[in-house]
């Protein structure tokens, strides 16, 4: 938590008013003070909660229809991602509840430099880009695993326009086409899928970290994503996991109408 | 500041002025959001809970934006982007469409004629997003009130009307490729743009012929960034009624913003939502300005 103070608009003078500085700069750290124990306060209630869920005395999130979350997106703050075993215990309870698709995301990478120790952990896990070769996404007896980084959001994009001004500037010397460049988003669909894309949309993205903030998950990917935020890593438990995903499934998407 | 009563403030309105100087004055102690952005959700179920027909939930919630602009601009955010109308919007029921556009309409002529107070207080207005799959009479109403008030910067409003991301993002490569065009300019980027599109297609056949004179230089995230509708990046995006999703909105700038979704409806929206966007902020500020150089 940063309690520096800033540049803001009407800042006191410490030099010309040091009274009224430290007095505004004692309420500030007042107000953030009970902000703090108020978060304190949110998060051992939930944690709390989270045992009650797990240990299946809250009966509520029992049986969760998983069949609604096709397509499972965890974000993980790329400095706690290196809690390796937390991220393999995670990823193992979202295995035991039956979810079939799954992206792991981190912008640094650090989650897909340590692929192959994840994959070996899971019982009945397969790579996203294995199950696209082989043509097996629809078969329900494996989980598929995603792994992205910063380089697969905007880069990624960067490199699909390239593909559709490649594509424009050989109809425009064969004399075919448009003037101007216009493109449909449905062609940049197809871009991204031509140079390795091929992920979906996630229906629902956990975010594991101080921030709720999806830290530049592919753009192209996120339109109607839910996105709840879970909280730092080491602080993860199933109960909460559980709670996430039913509160998703009975979430109405209207798309805007 | 006061822009649409000139009438003299009541002795409540200047306490209450008063006191949020007061807490201004506490909360600018620390780093306050350049850019916040707003989802207004929660406009019909405003109504429909308070008995009212949509065009009143819509109206209620127009004088909660005109409430929170005068605080952000009083507190010293500089930019606020809000989300009126989506292109998914458009499939709503036709009359409602109308309604909102006719209000939309409304507005915009208001503040035509109150150029004047526009350019006194600074305010710039932007609309944003597809202007062309609006009807001439909006399109032409945002052009004039954009011209009107280019040069004014203290406080920027961006009204994104007719907007997607998506679309938003196509536009980026629509603009970069016509920059690309019309610079010529030859550089390895477009050998590097070529190799792409051979492995897109699976085949050397059906690529442009390489001739260092004549090959253009590939499109780079910066010409996308460049090409975007709203600059610079929020800060924190806050969407009322609870609801946890960006629905096509701003997915391009919130790689490090913060997102933030108040139970409340759209017109119960209050200074203390403002107050609890700015302590967040303030609390997560040094972990995402390291996350911001990072990403570039």
């Amino acid at each position: 938590m940063d309690l520096k103070p800033g540049a803001g608009g009407q800042r006191v003078n410490r030099f010309v008013d040091p009274i009224s500085y430290h007095f505004l700069q004692f309420l500030w750290r007042t107000l953030h003070l009970l902000v703090s124990l108020w978060y304190l306060q949110v998060s051992m209630v939930q944690m709390i909660e989270g045992f009650l869920i797990s240990s299946g005395l809250v009966k509520r999130y029992g049986a969760l229809d998983i069949d609604k979350v096709r397509y499972l997106a965890i974000v993980v703050d790329s400095e706690e991602a290196y809690q390796i075993s937390k991220v393999i215990q995670l990823l193992k309870w979202v295995e035991d509840m039956g979810v079939k698709h799954l992206c792991l995301y981190d912008s640094k990478g650090v989650l897909k430099t340590n692929k192959k120790t994840i994959m070996e952990s899971l019982n009945n896990a397969m790579p996203f880009e294995e199950a696209v070769e082989k043509d097996v996404l629809l078969d329900q007896k494996q989980m598929t695993v995603e792994f992205a980084s910063s380089s697969d959001g905007k880069e990624a994009i960067t490199r699909a326009a390239n593909v559709l001004f490649m594509k424009y500037l050989k109809y425009a010397k064969t004399g075919v086409g448009k003037e101007e460049p216009c493109f449909t988003e449905d062609q940049m669909d197809e871009a991204l899928k031509a140079i390795g894309y091929k992920g979906p949309e996630p229906d629902l993205l956990l975010i594991y970290g101080p921030v709720r903030c999806h830290l530049g998950f592919s753009p192209w990917r996120l339109r109607y994503t839910e996105m709840v935020h879970m909280g730092p890593l080491r602080y993860m438990n199933l109960g909460s996991l559980k709670k996430a995903i039913h509160r998703f499934t009975t979430v109405q998407q209207n798309y805007g109408t | 500041m006061e822009i649409y009563t000139g009438q003299r403030p009541s002795v409540f309105k200047l306490f209450g002025k008063f006191m949020r100087k007061g807490l201004y004055r506490i909360l600018t102690q620390g780093p306050i959001p350049t850019h916040l952005a707003f989802i207004l959700d929660g406009n019909r179920r405003f109504a429909k809970k308070h008995k009212m027909n949509e065009a009143e939930g819509y109206k209620a919630g127009y004088l909660a934006l005109l409430k929170t602009l005068t605080y952000c601009y009083e507190l010293g955010v500089r930019y606020v982007t809000i989300y009126a109308f989506s292109i998914d919007n458009f499939r709503r029921q036709p009359q409602e469409v109308q309604c909102v556009m006719n209000l939309m309409m409304e507005k915009i002529e208001e503040i035509i004629v109150e150029e004047s107070i526009m350019n006194a207080y600074d305010v710039g207005v932007r609309i944003v997003g597809n202007l062309k799959l609006l009807d001439e009479p909006i399109r032409i109403a945002a052009e004039k009130i954009m011209r009107a008030t280019a040069n004014n910067s203290r406080f920027v409003l961006l009204i994104a009307i007719a907007y997607s991301s998506t679309d938003e993002i196509v536009h980026a490569v629509e603009e970069s490729s016509k920059d690309k065009l019309n610079s010529n300019e030859v550089c390895n980027n477009g050998i590097e743009a070529e190799q792409e599109f051979k492995e897109a297609n699976g085949t050397g056949n059906s690529v442009i012929p390489v001739q260092k004179t004549e090959s253009y230089s590939g499109i780079n995230l910066v010409d996308l960034e460049k090409n975007t509708y709203v600059n610079p990046y929020p800060d924190v995006l806050i969407r009322t009624s609870g609801l946890s999703r960006l629905s096509n909105y701003l997915l391009w700038q919130t790689s490090n913003c913060i997102l933030y979704s108040p139970f409340a409806l759209w017109p119960e929206i209050g200074l203390g939502h403002l107050v609890w966007t700015v302590m967040d902020f303030q609390r997560h500020h040094s972990y995402l300005k390291k996350h911001k150089e990072y990403l570039k």
